[in-house]
């Protein structure tokens, strides 16, 4: 199946030396026109994609101030080098920050700085770095703007703060407008337009699924826990990543969000014109996708007429409803400004449990050594709660209430530092596989260490594409896909719902089944 | 790109998934798994014929969840699980056996 190279794991993570080339690839799957179409972009690259390149580049620089700094100011000090969990898994240079910045920034100079307008006169461009926009440029931009994850770790380590994931966006930003877009992020936000949902997951599957869960969860506690679909006058919409309706462990995190909300007494419902928290909108740079696909959940808010938004466990979910929502789609002031807008399900669960109005058993867990990942849009692009790092404390507290042991990884890929999953950004696609595995290696080594330290035995995240993605991974690195779980699957195992099934009840039950 | 079965030739995609719903046939299955160096057997035909079913009310392929419990009424419960599933398909049940039964590719964060 794998024709590349899992790294090799070393007790610390280990910096290897530059391969040139060593990622050298023609990149993921480029968009077919129908998928470009659905986005409003150009079917196919364009007859003049080089000066419309240029061009697009010039009309972002506009919008985007922050572009403009971040490929000034960069003064190539190399404190990023080793800071991108891609370069420390694949070796090429053009995997170090700086270099992949540095595919943008050499046409940038080119084209849209004063020295490089008049040093091209006298074709001596060459003598500040810059380049002009040739064929070869833009392969290298499609394969290496394609692994980068955004996950925005090396501009916590540069002195200027520039932000890579920035100048990823805005290159596959300039790539759709010239007709060159990725296949994995066009295709799904094509079918967010068309069904709902980035799997697209129609009205009716949805509802059987949900119906299919309430089973489930009845059979399993005795009690009638609702998962509500377009329900009119709830208190709470659900926004959540729609692989909670599909795949594992993400659906046993949904079922968790069920039974808090059961137990909290709110009424909720999803819905199945915002049936998915995703918003790859981001992923590609596109602020006209990402608003369009905000403003289906601001319609559902109101056609349903609920007074407070939830989020589900999704990373880049939360960064955008958290930093953007309110101006993408807002203002909001027809839900409960008594509550924060949005809120992650995350604070909603820690509420309760600081008011102390739920229950746990936190032995069911026994059976598990925990650790948590911090997704890396949640750590370095929102917060959470209503102090400094809550982002990193209420999700950890709140493990750590429902179950027994807990082990943090090495504090520096963990928190503000944490490394990427190797699956975010719209790379979690199986065409990027050798890009993902190689990737993960960074975190793979940290989950090792506690695995053989501490006898950790399973990690937690809270978002669905880091496990999607450690599913995926796991394997290669000689663990178990089972060892990632939602966090509130460890709640929905802990709570006790009021009316629960005892444990010996069950028991007796499952006997005179068998009988 | 194209599969050859019995002289005729289907278009599949770059992951060798069919591009046309309808070309679909027992004899297409068993070359797209043939691709994969796999061989189709009645535990095999058991979810894919699931699959087909339940695309065919619900124009997708089902949750995990969903596949896992048809599975385990139908087979019995200690086959009610994923990783039975994932013995008959080991790339994971979603995207290979959607392949040999010849639906779409899930897509999303899965």
């Amino acid at each position: 199946m794998a024709d590349f190279e899992t790294p090799e794991l070393f007790k610390h993570i280990h910096v290897p030396k530059p391969v040139p080339g060593s990622m050298e690839s023609s990149g993921p799957f480029i968009a077919k026109p129908d998928h470009q179409e659905a986005l409003g972009f150009p079917h196919e690259l364009v007859d003049n994609w080089e000066e419309k390149a240029v061009e697009e580049m010039g009309n972002t620089l506009q919008k985007y101030r922050g572009l403009r700094v971040f490929l000034d100011s960069c003064v190539k000090c190399g404190a990023c080098t080793d800071k991108c969990h891609y370069y420390l898994g694949s070796a090429d240079p053009k995997n170090m920050p700086v270099g992949r910045q540095d595919l943008l920034r050499s046409v940038y100079r080119k084209y849209h700085t004063p020295a490089g307008k008049f040093l091209s006169k006298l074709g001596l461009e060459w003598l500040i770095g810059a380049k002009s926009m040739t064929r070869e440029v833009l392969d290298d931009w499609y394969n290496y703007y394609h692994q980068c994850s955004e996950c925005r770790r090396c501009s916590v380590y540069c002195p200027y703060g520039i932000d890579t994931a920035e100048i990823t966006m805005a290159a596959r930003d300039i790539m759709d407008k010239i007709g060159h877009g990725q296949k994995y992020n066009n295709e799904i936000i094509g079918k967010v337009f068309k069904i709902g949902n980035n799997l697209g997951l129609p009205e009716p599957a949805l509802a059987d699924t949900l119906e299919g869960l309430e089973e489930d969860i009845e059979d399993e506690t005795g009690v009638k826990v609702e998962l509500p679909l377009d329900r009119e006058g709830c208190e709470i919409l659900l926004v959540t990543p729609s692989a909670d309706f599909f795949a594992e462990p993400h659906v046993d995190g949904l079922m968790g969000y069920a039974k808090v909300f059961h137990e909290a007494g709110v009424t909720w419902t999803l819905s199945s014109k915002a049936s998915e928290a995703a918003n790859f909108g981001m992923f590609i740079g596109s602020y006209e996708n990402m608003r369009k696909i905000s403003l289906r959940i601001r319609e559902a808010a109101i056609d349903l007429g609920v007074k407070r938004i939830v989020f589900g466990e999704c990373g880049h979910a939360w960064r955008v409803a958290y930093s953007f929502l309110n101006t993408l789609a807002g203002p909001f002031d027809f839900l409960d400004q008594n509550y924060p807008i949005p809120q992650h399900i995350c604070e909603f669960t820690h509420d309760l449990i600081q008011k102390d109005k739920l229950k746990f058993d936190p032995s069911e867990n026994d059976w598990m050594t925990l650790t948590f990942h911090d997704s890396c849009n949640v750590a370095r692009a929102s917060r959470m709660g209503d102090k400094p790092g809550g982002q990193f404390t209420i999700p950890r507290d709140i493990i750590k209430k429902v179950c027994n042991n807990y082990v943090d990884m090495a504090a520096d890929t963990i928190g503000e530092g944490t490394y990427c999953c190797g699956g975010g950004g719209g790379l979690l696609t199986d065409d990027l596989m050798a890009v993902r595995v190689k990737g993960a290696m960074p975190r793979m080594t940290a989950l090792t260490n506690v695995v053989l330290e501490d006898g950790v035995t399973h990690m937690a995240a809270i978002c669905a594409i880091c496990k999607s993605q450690f599913s995926k991974v796991l394997p290669y690195y000689n663990m178990g896909m089972d060892m990632i779980v939602s966090v509130h699957q460890l709640v929905s195992n802990a709570l006790i719902l009021t009316g629960q099934n005892s444990e010996d009840e069950n028991e007796a039950e499952t006997a005179k089944e068998s009988e | 790109m194209a599969l050859d079965v019995n002289g005729t030739s289907y278009e599949v995609d770059e992951e060798g998934y069919l591009a046309n719903l309808n070309d679909w046939n027992p004899d297409v299955a068993a070359a797209l798994a043939a691709a994969d160096d796999a061989e189709l057997t009645d535990a095999h035909w058991e979810v894919i014929n699931f699959l087909r079913e339940y695309y065919e009310e619900y124009q997708i392929a089902p949750a995990v969840r969903v596949l896992t419990k048809a599975i385990g009424k139908k087979l019995g419960k200690d086959k009610g699980n994923s990783k039975y599933l994932y013995e008959l398909f080991p790339y994971g049940p979603a995207k290979q056996a959607c392949k040999y039964a010849g639906l779409p590719k899930p897509t999303g964060c899965v």
